[in-house]
């Protein structure tokens, strides 16, 4: 009874408080500019299906991507146990469906448990290949502090859950082998789960009575304790991924890739000098900035990126930039891109629900010298997992330097002025541009 | 590839002889005023009228497509060139367009609709795979049988418009050896030019991009890098230089692979 209070008391708080900061983060995505993505449904469905729920990107490197989905898998199907073990919270039951379900329960468990072993040594080698064998992508500047910190706690995290896991069924299988269990319904005198029925004897065959009731409880709530931590943890962790990869694959960019966005704002100077009868496309009395100088210019789908972003470098080591030594890492613009948005977050739950200007902007996070590097060659929007497009933002970081600031390097100033002046962007006179037809 | 004169037509021109082309080059910045680019440009134009397309350009009425000036943040530039242009090519009636650079090819198909210019438009090597197909382009190795051609793909066309196979397949009518590195197709390593990088210095790092990539290619010791790109053969040849490899290496346009095995 006080269990089942108890219970109850950690269920609600922790969904109250995730529930809390899940309308924060929505809240922030809002803060961009609105987009319409509600095209094309059943192409967007698809995408998602494929490249989120089917992991397809990942196998561009299968071994990291048989691992992790050895830990995807896990998880997605652990949430049928979890069921049992919130009616039970509640209840005060033990072990409450499998008497409905009989065979089929030993064999969901035993599948569970097989699936658990694999998450286990997915995670062992996730933490190795950070820590020990220090793999670049992993390992790089924008890492340190937090995001390293961050990576290896959700990785010792899903070590402790599945410890719990083994323990609880491992102490379980011992107790219903001598027939005290604590079940109500003991139906039989094995569990015969596929993995606790081997290391449950072997490593408590000899223990008490006692202590295997204690043992038990401890991996039951232990395990409870760690899903409602994690699922309060995800808000500030990359692992939030695991959420938002589905919406963010949902509301992929479904053009070419060579297709970049066309800004109407511009259209609506440029046009009337070529069409007369040209209708503005925006609105007059909400004019927008040209291009982007803080997150609340981007659109909520580039916001939606960043608080997706897992960190997983893919984009970054395949940038030609950075793998030539430059600054500029399309990571580091989603990490930063978050970071800003959380500042602003804090800003507006700081002053009562508005933004107080903080003389601050997206430049203090990325640096020109990141944005002027671009080849804009598409290579880290080809790579990400969960479809982020990096190179979107650092074309509207530019658009703001070029067209509302005049900042841009010399050298590009000097081809603006030839592309306007003679049509081309050196210094070439326009009328010589079919010379090459006269000669040999 | 011979000498004969090529003789090329504008639009202008067709226009007061009462004509209509099939298709119009685009001949694009590079094209037009670089000197390595213009042999690509002649080789195209030789590969059309060897076949008999009738086709014109634009000449002094083509102005820059605004491609360098739309990836460095010009929206406003870009818009004006693409405007004017659009005018000029929709008061020509044009149809139907073949580029010989990849980013001719991006902006004028996925970026100019939404300003008001709406035509097909192919890329060279689509062009040329088509010529191919139907049978109209009959393609031998000549110089090129036997050799090792390794293929560099072009971010703008490869990733940015997903046409990885037709290069690949024409040189493979060469009877040549077709050597991939092991960043091809969608995992190809931009030569570095994109993004209006190739009218800027690069920002501080410890080696430039195009160095990386050539020495990528060159790591297969190919007789050819075949480019599809004015700028990626801009970026290669130099590469190569770097290496002192000019000698054994050659950058060549599809184009030209294709004009000079046949001697067109
Ligand atoms: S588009 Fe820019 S940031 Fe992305 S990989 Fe290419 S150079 Fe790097
Ligand atoms: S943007 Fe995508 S590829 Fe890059 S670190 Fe984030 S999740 Fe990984």
């Amino acid at each position: 009874m006080i269990s089942s209070v108890i219970f109850a008391i950690l269920l609600i708080g922790a969904s109250v408080l995730f529930t809390i900061n899940v309308r924060k983060i929505r809240r922030n995505i809002l803060l961009g500019r609105d987009i319409s993505l509600t095209d094309n449904k059943g192409d967007r469905l698809r995408t998602m299906l494929l490249v989120a729920f089917g992991q397809q990107k990942m196998f561009s490197k299968p071994i990291p991507a048989i691992l992790h989905l050895f830990l995807y898998v896990a998880f997605i199907i652990t949430q049928i146990e979890l069921l049992e073990i919130i009616w039970d919270g509640f209840t005060g039951a033990h072990r409450a469906f499998r008497p409905a379900l009989g065979g089929f329960y030993t064999f969901m468990v035993s599948f569970i448990e097989i699936l658990s072993v694999l998450a286990f040594i997915g995670t062992i080698a996730f933490l190795s290949r950070r820590n020990l064998l220090k793999v670049p992508r992993l390992n790089m500047k924008e890492l340190k502090g937090w995001p390293m910190k961050d990576a290896n706690l959700i990785l010792l995290g899903e070590l402790s859950l599945l410890c719990f896991i083994f323990m609880m069924n491992g102490a379980d299988e011992v107790l219903y082998s001598r027939g005290e269990s604590h079940a109500v319904n003991t139906g039989g005198n094995s569990l015969g789960l596929s993995i606790s029925s081997i290391i449950g004897p072997a490593l408590f065959g000899n223990m008490s009575h006692d202590t295997l009731v204690i043992l038990e409880r401890v991996g039951w709530w232990g395990h409870i304790i760690m899903v409602f931590a994690f699922l309060n943890y995800l808000p500030i962790s990359k692992h939030l991924h695991i959420i938002l990869g589905f919406p963010n694959t949902y509301f992929s960019n479904l053009r070419k890739k060579g297709q970049f966005t066309t800004l109407e704002s511009v259209t609506d100077v440029v046009a009337p000098n070529f069409d007369p009868a040209y209708v503005a496309k925006t609105d007059p009395n909400n004019p927008q900035r040209f291009g982007v100088k803080d997150v609340q210019d981007l659109t909520w789908k580039n916001l939606l990126d960043a608080y997706t972003c897992t960190e997983c470098g893919r984009c970054t080591s395949a940038c030609p930039q950075n793998i030539t030594g430059k600054k500029l890492s399309p990571r580091k613009i989603m990490m930063d891109t978050r970071d800003r948005l959380e500042e602003v977050g804090k800003n507006i739950d700081k002053n009562k629900g508005t933004f107080v200007d903080d003389g601050k902007s997206l430049f203090d996070y990325i640096s020109t010298e990141e944005i002027w590097a671009c080849n804009t060659c598409n290579a880290c929007v080809q790579e990400c997992p969960v479809n982020i497009d990096p190179l979107a933002i650092i074309m509207d970081m530019r658009r703001f330097l070029v067209m509302e600031q005049s900042q841009s390097p010399n050298e590009l100033n000097m081809m603006f002025t030839n592309t306007e002046n003679n049509g081309a962007p050196w210094q070439f006179s326009p009328s010589d541009r079919a010379n090459w037809t006269k000669e040999n | 590839m011979s000498n004969t004169p090529i003789t090329v037509r504008t639009m202008a021109e067709m226009m007061a002889a009462g004509e209509t082309p099939e298709i119009l080059f685009w001949v694009g910045c590079s094209g037009s005023f670089d000197d390595r680019a213009k042999k690509i440009t002649k080789a195209i134009v030789r590969i059309l009228d060897h076949v008999n397309i009738k086709f014109a350009i634009l000449g002094a009425e083509e102005s820059c497509n605004g491609d360098p000036a739309k990836r460095a943040g010009n929206e406003f530039l870009f818009q004006m060139q693409a405007m004017q242009n659009i005018t000029v090519m929709n008061g020509y009636g044009i149809k139907k367009i073949v580029t010989g650079c990849p980013h001719c090819f991006n902006i004028l198909k996925n970026e100019y609709p939404a300003l008001g210019g709406n035509y097909e438009v192919i890329h060279h090597t689509q062009l040329v795979q088509d010529l191919i197909n139907q049978g109209k382009l009959k393609v031998k190795g000549g110089a090129f049988k036997g050799k090792k051609i390794v293929f560099h793909d072009p971010c703008y066309l490869g990733r940015g418009n997903d046409v990885y196979e037709a290069p690949r397949e024409i040189i493979q009518k060469l009877d040549s050896e077709l050597a991939e590195m092991k960043r091809s197709r969608a995992k190809g390593l931009c030569c570095g030019a994109g993004g209006a990088q190739m009218f800027k210095e690069a920002e501080p790092g410890n080696k430039e991009v195009n160095v990386e990539r050539t020495e990528e290619a060159l790591a297969l010791n190919p007789d050819v890098i075949a480019v599809a790109c004015p700028f990626c053969n801009t970026m290669m040849t130099d590469g190569v230089k770097n290496f002192n490899k000019e000698d054994k290496t050659k950058v060549l346009d599809i184009a030209e692979l294709i004009a000079q095995a046949n001697d067109l």
